[in-house]
């Protein structure tokens, strides 16, 4: 009998293909750590609100607290642990800057701001908390943040980096 | 002074946290990550109902349910802790309920399966029968309430067991303090007389990594993996309530995501610890961030303050009256009730206080620690009332402040002299950090601005210890062992500068071993900006230690002679026949000299190894036609000692003002009944990106003569004065003062209403 809780889904997880048996309640979340041993993206609020659980999905962050694994299938997800060998200049910038404390929000925080200079290669400050304020951190390392993100900004335009 | 010399630069250089790729990557260890080979996962079933007699509860649904393994209630827990009670004053907290509940959200029952979903909907399944007892949910109606929170006072320290068989009250404990003479006598003889009262209300914690704990039996003992800021504490009260030696418990804390006091003492560890004793699996309980509002708060209060000042605009005497809102069991509230109210008339040279600081019982989640262990609270009250006084008397707040200080060498209302003139140089940085006594565009039309600074002051914790190990390996490298916790304020990068400066050797070549009860040696816990201090001192001991035995193993080898640059690994080698070995290096530290303050007066000659001072000013702009009051520069001034770690320090200033901030404009845990009813952050919202004014953080060049190289804890100080500061700074833009927390719009404009003779009504 076929476990109608369960499904089979394939799709690209950091650059390679992978399937993974799912139940079909899961959250994007639970597929990264059940599936796949994954943790940087972290379930915390709950409610899509904090950004801790930022994932890359199709191009575009998303909450995976709030993404259905199911919803996965045939696309692709990139997480904070995606290349993490070498490390780019916006978490150069982040621990330069000193922008994090305990660390658990960072990863939403430097797949945010990638996507931030993406969208953006100049960000004025406005932009920047405009941009970040979906993503919270309790420890207050906004003021840290700002600075990173303008940082690493400055750097990638001179350099042209692209942002993975 | 203090003369233990910097001689290489690993002490004094803001060198990035250890841990920082680790962190910028995601792959830093947390226990949220954890997961162990045949573990369950727990859910639990709460009270919900405030106050109540438990009639019965029915499991049997939950157990029937497919991949529900076992389901516990508190007559299971008995089966491995026979008095199921823990706490670290009181032993008052039952593991789960027994008998009766006494908050809602109090855990009831607690399910375990492989799948935590499964947990969770069987949870629902539960039917708990309650007999309803009538609730006290406020701190003043606690106090005369025929409803007794608990029958009877259950100290469980020494040091408290004076209360032992006290019943029908719901005080938890009685702190107080009489400094010089009859204060009532003193009021009767002052100039001017000015009484005010002020509250607070719960706030939360909520780190982002909400509290989770695995527990795993290992046959002979058990390993309890935790988010937790005091793991010795952990083996000590676990293996308490199991009757087991302290060595069996082996308690095991990597990274945390964020404590601030909510991952103090035992929060999930007891339940977890019994729950896998009893299933003989690994046993994991992540809660959830709704949980979290119900697991832990920061204090409310009441605070009631007097002071009567002389003709000359001296305060000549003080009298405070706190009342803390403990929530249903005593955590560590008494000791804020004691160690707040300890200093609860100031930063200022009074000859006469009388200090009551009440710890009380109420139908609430419990409260403890937070960043500041109460003193945020304190300053609120005592600082708005510093500028409410000068201004009725028409001086300058700075200037009476400068009246009033306790300046250096002067007696403390605790008996205990101030040994810095810290205080002072806080008072005027902060001043100047708003140009205060230099002209300031006020505002115009319905947008008026502000200024107000406050200074506050702390003493440490005493007695308390720290111990640590230090190990030298034949290559010269060093590995540290302590029980600090590294929850990001960056005790492991700090530690390892002091070990580093202590043997010359670069910072990387130390490592630092994270709390293991099985390897790690003992520390009160990482609260209260003790662990630079204590802790440092104990690895700065420690490292000299072992310097000592290996300079002492040079002399053996032949290896010592003036002149000799025989490498480490040759000692070594001559020694051992091959370059292997190490020498290890150990010290424990408690600060000497402490006398226990009296019971009845509160009086000490040497109450804390060393005092904490912190001020804010702020800058604000209030639109009155709707109250909005929008913080336009908050300026920190810290006294951190000599600074290990300058970026750091800086870091944790900012943050602890910013987590202020939140609290002092608009965090607030709302009750219906008992009920929490904004436990979420949809609906409790802490401070985002948007809400951050300009912040600049000065740092007093100072040093402390028994710190380990001239420094001392700092972490909390940045919140001592955030919320005093924007009330004044409010007062000052609008002319109304605000006497509850959070400032927000509504509660301005309401003021302002109540001020034009207009005042609003309820709805």
């Amino acid at each position: 009998m076929t476990d109608m809780n369960k499904q089979t889904i394939n799709f690209t997880l950091n650059g390679k293909p992978v399937s993974a048996e799912i139940e079909i309640h899961w959250t994007l979340v639970d597929l990264l750590q059940r599936g796949f041993d994954l943790y940087g993206a972290r379930q915390s609020c709950g409610q899509g609100l904090c950004g801790c659980c930022t994932v890359v999905f199709n191009d575009k962050p998303v909450s995976g607290c709030l993404t259905l694994a199911a919803l996965v299938d045939g696309g692709t997800i990139s997480t904070i642990e995606n290349g993490e060998e070498e490390l780019d200049p916006v978490q150069e910038a982040f621990i330069e800057a000193g922008a994090f404390q305990c660390g658990f929000c960072t990863p939403g925080f430097v797949l945010m701001t990638r996507e931030l200079i993406a969208q953006n290669p100049d960000p004025s400050e406005e932009d920047i908390r405009v941009f970040l304020t979906g993503n919270l951190c309790r420890c207050g390392t906004y003021p840290q943040i700002i600075e990173a993100v303008k940082t690493a900004a400055a750097r990638m335009r001179t350099t042209a980096h692209v942002p993975v | 002074m203090n003369d233990q010399a910097i001689q290489s630069q690993a002490v004094g250089a803001s060198h990035p946290r250890r841990e920082a790729r680790q962190k910028v990557t995601g792959r830093v260890e947390y226990i949220h990550n954890l997961r162990l080979p045949n573990m369950l996962y727990g859910k639990i079933c709460r009270s919900t109902v405030a106050h109540a007699k438990i009639v019965s509860i029915d499991t049997s649904e939950a157990e029937a349910y497919p991949g529900v393994e076992l389901v516990l209630t508190g007559e299971d827990i008995r089966k491995v802790m026979p008095d199921p009670y823990f706490g670290v004053m009181f032993h008052d907290q039952p593991v789960l309920a027994l008998d009766k509940v006494r908050y809602v959200g109090e855990p009831v029952a607690i399910v375990l399966s492989k799948d935590s979903n499964i947990a969770d909907d069987a949870c629902a399944m539960i039917d708990v029968q309650y007999e309803e007892l009538e609730p006290v949910f406020d701190e003043l109606e606690a106090l005369g309430a025929s409803t007794f929170v608990h029958e009877e006072l259950k100290p469980g320290i020494p040091e408290i067991s004076f209360l032992k068989g006290v019943r029908d009250t719901n005080v938890g404990f009685p702190y107080q303090l009489r400094h010089g003479n009859d204060v009532d006598a003193a009021f009767e003889a002052a100039e001017h007389v000015f009484e005010h009262e002020f509250r607070t209300h719960p706030s939360a914690h909520v780190p982002l990594e909400p509290p989770v704990t695995v527990a795993e039996p290992t046959g002979e003992g058990l390993t309890i993996h935790t988010a937790n800021q005091s793991p010795s504490f952990v083996s000590y009260e676990i293996s308490r309530l199991l009757g087991w030696p302290q060595s069996k418990v082996r308690t095991r804390v990597p990274f945390l995501g964020g404590g601030f006091g909510a991952k103090l003492w035992i929060r999930l560890e007891a339940l977890v610890a019994a729950a896998a004793l009893l299933a003989k699996r690994p046993v994991k309980v992540s809660l959830s961030m709704e949980e979290q509002f119900y697991t832990i708060t920061k204090h409310g209060a009441t605070l009631k303050i007097k002071s009567g000042v002389d003709k000359d605009g001296k305060i000549i005497a003080r009298k405070c009256n706190v009342f803390w809102n403990g929530g249903a069991y005593a955590d560590i509230g008494p000791a804020v009730a004691f160690h707040a109210g300890m200093t609860a008339a100031g930063p200022y040279d009074i000859a006469d206080v009388a200090i009551d600081s009440l710890s009380v019982y109420t139908n609430r989640p419990v409260a403890g620690a937070m960043r500041g262990f109460g003193h945020p609270q304190l300053i609120w009250a005592y600082e708005n009332h510093t500028d409410m006084m000068a201004h009725e008397l028409g001086i300058d707040p700075l200037e009476f402040r400068r009246r009033n200080i306790l300046r250096e060498g002067a007696e403390h209302a605790t008996g205990t002299k101030l040994n810095t003139s810290a205080v002072e140089q806080v008072l005027e940085r902060v001043a100047a950090g708003v140009d205060w006594g230099k002209p300031f565009d006020k505002g115009e039309g319905t947008i008026k601005r502000g200024r107000g600074f406050a200074i506050g002051i702390k003493a440490s914790i005493a007695p308390s210890t720290s111990e640590a190990i230090v190990r030298i390996s034949s290559d010269g490298s060093a590995t540290l062992y302590c029980s600090s916790v590294d929850m990001g304020q960056g005790s492991d990068t700090a530690h390892a500068q002091i070990v580093a400066e202590v043997l010359d050797i670069p910072v990387e070549r130390v490592h630092v071993v994270h709390p293991d009860t099985d390897v790690t040696p003992y520390d009160t816990g990482t609260l209260g900006s003790r662990s630079l201090y204590h802790m440092g001192n104990a690895a700065r001991l420690a490292a000299l230690d072992a310097k000592d035995k290996l300079d002492q193993l040079a002399k053996e080898v032949g290896a010592a002679e003036p002149g000799s640059n025989v490498p480490i690994w040759e000692i070594f080698a001559r020694k051992n026949g091959m370059p292997v070995g190490n020498v290890v290096g150990t010290a424990s530290f408690t600060p000497p000299g402490h006398v226990p303050p009296d019971p009845m007066t509160g009086q000490s000659p040497d109450i804390t190894p060393y005092w904490m001072f912190g001020g804010t000013a702020a800058e604000v702009e209030i639109d009155t036609e709707t109250g909005r009051v929008t913080i336009v520069k908050l300026v920190n001034v810290a006294d951190a000692g000599k600074l290990i770690n300058p970026k750091i320090v800086e870091h944790q200033i900012s943050g602890a003002s910013i987590m202020q901030l939140g609290q002092t404009m608009q965090e607030k845990v709302h009750f219906d009944f008992g009920q929490v009813t904004n436990a979420s952050f949809a609906d409790y919202k802490i401070p985002s990106m948007l809400d951050i004014p300009e912040i600049v953080n000065d740092l007093l060049d100072s040093e402390e003569a028994e710190g380990p190289f001239g420094a001392k804890g700092a972490g909390e100080t940045g919140s001592f004065c955030v919320s005093s500061a924007v009330a004044n700074a409010v007062f000052d833009a609008v002319g109304v003062r605000v006497h509850e927390m959070p400032i927000t719009g509504e509660t301005v404009y309401r003021a302002l209403r109540e001020a034009a003779n207009d005042p609003l009504g309820e709805d």
